[in-house]
């Protein structure tokens, strides 16, 4: 099982701060994220968006980075501190 | 040394501590960002800095090793507030000393630059039509790359 977090517009928009997933052992990125948008509509198109960024063990990652059991990841619209 | 915060910052009581002990140090550069009134053409009254907690600190922590590697630093301070801030407030804080000018000057935009890019805060704006999420800015973007090259 993995723990999934949200932040900033995209949190906001889904209406959930995090979930969880299971999944299969290795799993990927672009895998969470497919199996995330089978949620329904909202959650498919907004993970759809090409500018979702992700992390994986708060670590930035892309669609290709593995995923183990355990590993926490994360998605966000791109970063406006400073 | 990194700090997330809500409370604010005092920018001498920083400069002090950079400076203490700094007997090789030949160049103090500091850099405040603060909350300005009119952003991508709205007219702003206050904003909301939310963050990534853990991932936020090991990325400005990564952000500060990079720039020990590039130049030869003294000491470095990183403050960045969160949760909510009125016009003007002070939202982040960047120190470095060095033995010469250009080092210090350097790795403060340095750090600044990868900081708007690359460490997990989201700003959203309270404006007089409502509250509104901050796009990225390509020329964040653009003010990195041009240390990749």
């Amino acid at each position: 099982m993995n723990k999934i977090l949200f932040f900033g517009q995209l949190k906001e928009r889904i209406g959930c701060a995090n979930t969880q997933v299971e999944l299969e052992y290795p799993s990927s990125v672009a895998e969470v994220k497919l199996q995330l948008q089978q949620r329904g509509e909202l959650w498919q198109q907004l993970l759809a968006q090409g500018n979702v960024l992700s992390a994986v063990n708060q670590t930035m990652a892309s669609d290709e980075t593995d995923i183990n059991a355990g590993d926490e990841i994360a998605f966000f619209p791109p970063v406006t501190g400073g | 040394m990194i700090s997330v915060q809500q409370q604010d910052f005092n920018i001498g009581d920083e400069y002090h501590a950079l400076i203490q002990d700094a007997y090789s140090e030949g160049a103090v550069v500091t850099f405040v960002g603060l909350v300005r009134d009119i952003n991508q053409g709205n007219s702003v009254k206050g904003l909301t800095l939310e963050h990534y907690p853990g991932m936020t600190e090991k990325s400005l922590k990564s952000i500060v090793q990079q720039a020990k590697q590039r130049w030869p630093l003294g000491k470095v301070r990183v403050i960045h507030r969160v949760g909510k801030l009125k016009l003007s407030d002070q939202i982040v804080f960047v120190g470095v000393t060095s033995r010469h000018r250009e080092s210090a000057f350097l790795a403060c935009q340095f750090i600044m630059d990868y900081l708007k890019n690359q460490a997990p805060f989201w700003k959203k704006e309270s404006t007089e039509k409502g509250e509104s999420w901050v796009e990225f800015n390509d020329k964040d973007q653009k003010a990195m790359q041009r240390w990749q090259k």
